[in-house]
């Protein structure tokens, strides 16, 4: 009985978003902006990646917001789990030679592919999101391969809270340096496509790296340490 | 055949979205509603890149010059669906450390049990 009203609802909706979207043909340019961004972009920020440098120069602003959602969802979590204090420890099974071995050779190069990703992010594919979501899983591969081992807390918080306080001063010393508005690209934007280039762009993709890293490990922490 | 061939990332998108719906409307399980949040988001991320796409267009990404400006799609999009990627593992991961807390409260999963125990 549910699922039929269910798909009554569904289907009444559905026939409306058809009506709607007749009027948004699929393939051509909608918007003004993004052409913008296409031809100006280069030249305003020396990013070659275009996203990035909607992400972390046009609308920098909005990704500080966005960092921010993330670190409360981070601390929510942190604070739903962490209510039930761990009696006893429990004794927990080493994993085999062949797991631990690969793990601990896998762990730095995915560290290092994480890295990069971040560093590149004006240059390539890529950012501070995807590299820190690759650090995290590099923890994650850690806490599922070689049981046992444990990050510190108190590393995890003093990283994440290290790359807010670059993002935020960066911003700071861009308005009182660069122009009239907070995090305004003050760096010398420097030659199209090399790695020191667009200005503020790597250091605030850094410092989101890290940020994002660091949360998401904490979060995966938290969530094994409620499974043991 | 066109109109399939013209909107065929439309159709795919909602119905991702409408499958999400429907799971998160049917289902008792809450481990089942949050995998249902999951793809209705994963529609809404696909719809979103699909309204920015150009006709034989390429990424925004000048690394090789060769490229022209001329056919690139819209990087506005792109850039929106990077955040809510982003935000999406978030509320993700606070939705199922909620599920765990009422696990352990109650035992169930199911929500039609839990309703019972009046709270």
């Amino acid at each position: 009985m549910k699922s039929i009203i269910s798909l009554i609802l569904l289907s009444v909706i559905a026939l409306g978003i058809a009506i709607s979207l007749d009027k948004i043909p699929f393939g051509v340019p909608k918007t003004k902006i993004g052409d913008y961004y296409i031809d100006k972009g280069r030249e305003e920020t020396g990013a070659a990646n275009i996203v990035t440098s909607v992400v972390v120069n046009y609308r920098c602003f909005d990704t500080l917001g966005e960092v921010t959602i993330l670190f409360i969802a981070a601390i929510g979590l942190g604070a739903v789990l962490a209510t039930r204090r761990k009696k006893e420890k429990r004794e927990i099974e080493p994993a085999s030679l062949v797991l631990y071995a690969g793990c601990r050779f896998l762990f730095p190069l995915i560290l290092l592919f994480g890295a990069y990703i971040s560093i590149h992010g004006h240059l390539t594919p890529g950012g501070g999101f995807q590299g820190g979501v690759v650090v995290a899983s590099a923890f994650l591969l850690a806490y599922l391969g070689c049981r046992g081992r444990r990050v510190s807390e108190t590393g995890i918080k003093t990283v994440e809270s290290l790359g807010g306080l670059v993002f935020i001063v960066v911003g700071l010393v861009g308005l009182a340096v660069g122009g009239h508005y907070f995090l305004s690209n003050f760096l010398s934007k420097g030659e199209l496509n090399s790695l020191f280039s667009a200005g503020v762009i790597p250091i605030i993709y850094i410092a989101i790296g890290l940020k994002v890293g660091s949360e998401l490990t904490g979060v995966i922490d938290h969530l094994v340490e409620e499974s043991e | 055949m066109t109109f399939l061939h013209d909107y065929i990332y439309y159709i795919g998108a909602f119905g991702l979205i409408f499958i999400g719906l429907f799971i998160m409307l049917v289902k008792h399980n809450l481990i089942k509603v949050i995998i249902g949040l999951s793809i209705l988001e994963t529609g809404v991320n696909l719809f979103l890149i699909a309204v920015g796409y150009i006709s034989k267009g390429t990424a925004p990404i000048f690394s090789n010059s060769a490229v022209e400006s001329e056919r690139m799609v819209d990087p506005v999009p792109q850039a929106l669906v990077l955040t809510a990627i982003v935000i999406g593992v978030a509320v993700l991961a606070l939705a199922l450390s909620l599920a765990i807390r009422l696990y352990h409260h109650y035992g169930v999963l199911d929500l039609r049990k839990i309703k019972e125990q009046r709270w």
